[in-house]
């Protein structure tokens, strides 16, 4: 479905990312698995594509760091000759009450989650711009769609980014680059890993689904946008979140 | 040193696909050329690739005639 593409995944050492990065390597993509600090984790997920007969690298990069941003693109090219897929996952959390938010927590998760989604994307337009095609697919979130209490800079964050996946479409769609979000509901990972009994037991109340998302439901839907087959999609947000927002 | 009016010229007419002879030192990118913002982005880029050099987003945005590719890179190229 995706041979000969090649893949960069941002944050694809764990959690949603790493799923993301297996299931389009599976799918025949090549794929670059960006990592911040886990370096450890993202030469697992290169050896796993590599036993499955896949092509990876894993390159270490600080997406809110516009220079390291450039070499990883760089370095990408470089290697695999081209960029047909880039997903913007790479994603923290600094959670606290509105009252209570520190100004650095703001900023980091404005930096990592919403600047770096648009220094990659940048990045990776002048190379799609060339090719004449490109897809470019941001992990948002349900929250950025309804608000969350405890997540002012996380929930602004999701929410820039799916104002500037719209934009993004608005303005590669004549180079036909298509640019989507998916906004994943509760999926369990280490980032909702940490969260209270209580609160995850309140927060299955209100998923019509009765039940929690994996990474593989988020990852899934990657393939299929990052495949021939979405291209009549641009601009859109898809709610991967067993109902939770309509 | 080839002459760089004929290199530019025929990046833009590939580009933009104008006839030659309107593609002139006084001639606007947009306004007499037909291209839109997106199009002079993808121009820099290709007189970046063609004359291998950087062209800085600050002074690409100064960039709005046929002349100004040429006196830039006559300038910055040597």
């Amino acid at each position: 479905m995706l041979n000969g593409k090649t893949a960069l995944v941002t944050g694809a050492s764990r959690g949603i990312g790493r799923s993301i990065a297996l299931h389009l390597a599976k799918a025949g993509a090549k794929i670059a698995v960006n990592y911040s600090g886990s370096e450890a984790k993202a030469n697992e997920v290169v050896d796993e594509i590599r036993a499955h007969g896949g092509e990876a690298i894993a390159i270490q990069a600080d997406v809110s760091n516009s220079e390291s941003v450039n070499s990883m693109i760089k370095q990408v090219i470089d290697e695999f000759g081209s960029l047909d897929i880039l997903v913007n996952n790479a994603g923290i959390t600094r959670d606290n009450l509105l009252m209570r938010m520190k100004e650095e927590e703001w900023d980091a998760v404005i930096n990592t989650n919403l600047k770096g989604v648009f220094l990659c994307t940048k990045a990776v337009s002048r190379q799609m711009m060339k090719q004449r095609s490109g897809r470019i697919i941001n992990i948002a979130s349900i929250v950025g769609v309804a608000g969350n209490p405890g997540q002012a800079n996380y929930v602004a964050a999701k929410a820039g980014v799916i104002g500037l996946t719209k934009t993004a479409a608005k303005e590669l769609a004549s180079r036909n680059i298509t640019v989507n979000s998916i906004a994943p509901g509760f999926i369990e990972t280490d980032m909702t890993h940490v969260l209270e009994e209580t609160v995850k037991s309140e927060m299955l109340k209100t998923i019509p689904l009765a039940r929690f998302g994996q990474p593989d439901d988020i990852a899934a839907l990657v393939v299929f946008l990052a495949s021939d087959n979405s291209g009549y999609i641009t601009g859109q947000t898809i709610h991967v979140d067993g109902g939770m927002v309509m | 040193m080839a002459d760089v009016l004929e290199r530019v010229s025929k990046i833009v007419v590939d580009r933009l696909g104008v006839d030659a002879s309107e593609v002139k030192p006084e001639a606007s990118f947009k306004e007499d050329l037909g291209a839109d913002s997106l199009d002079v982005v993808e121009l820099v880029m290709e007189l970046e690739d063609e004359f291998d050099m950087e062209i800085s987003d600050e002074d690409a945005e100064k960039i709005t005639t046929v002349g100004d590719v040429v006196n830039y890179i006559n300038s910055h190229n040597k």
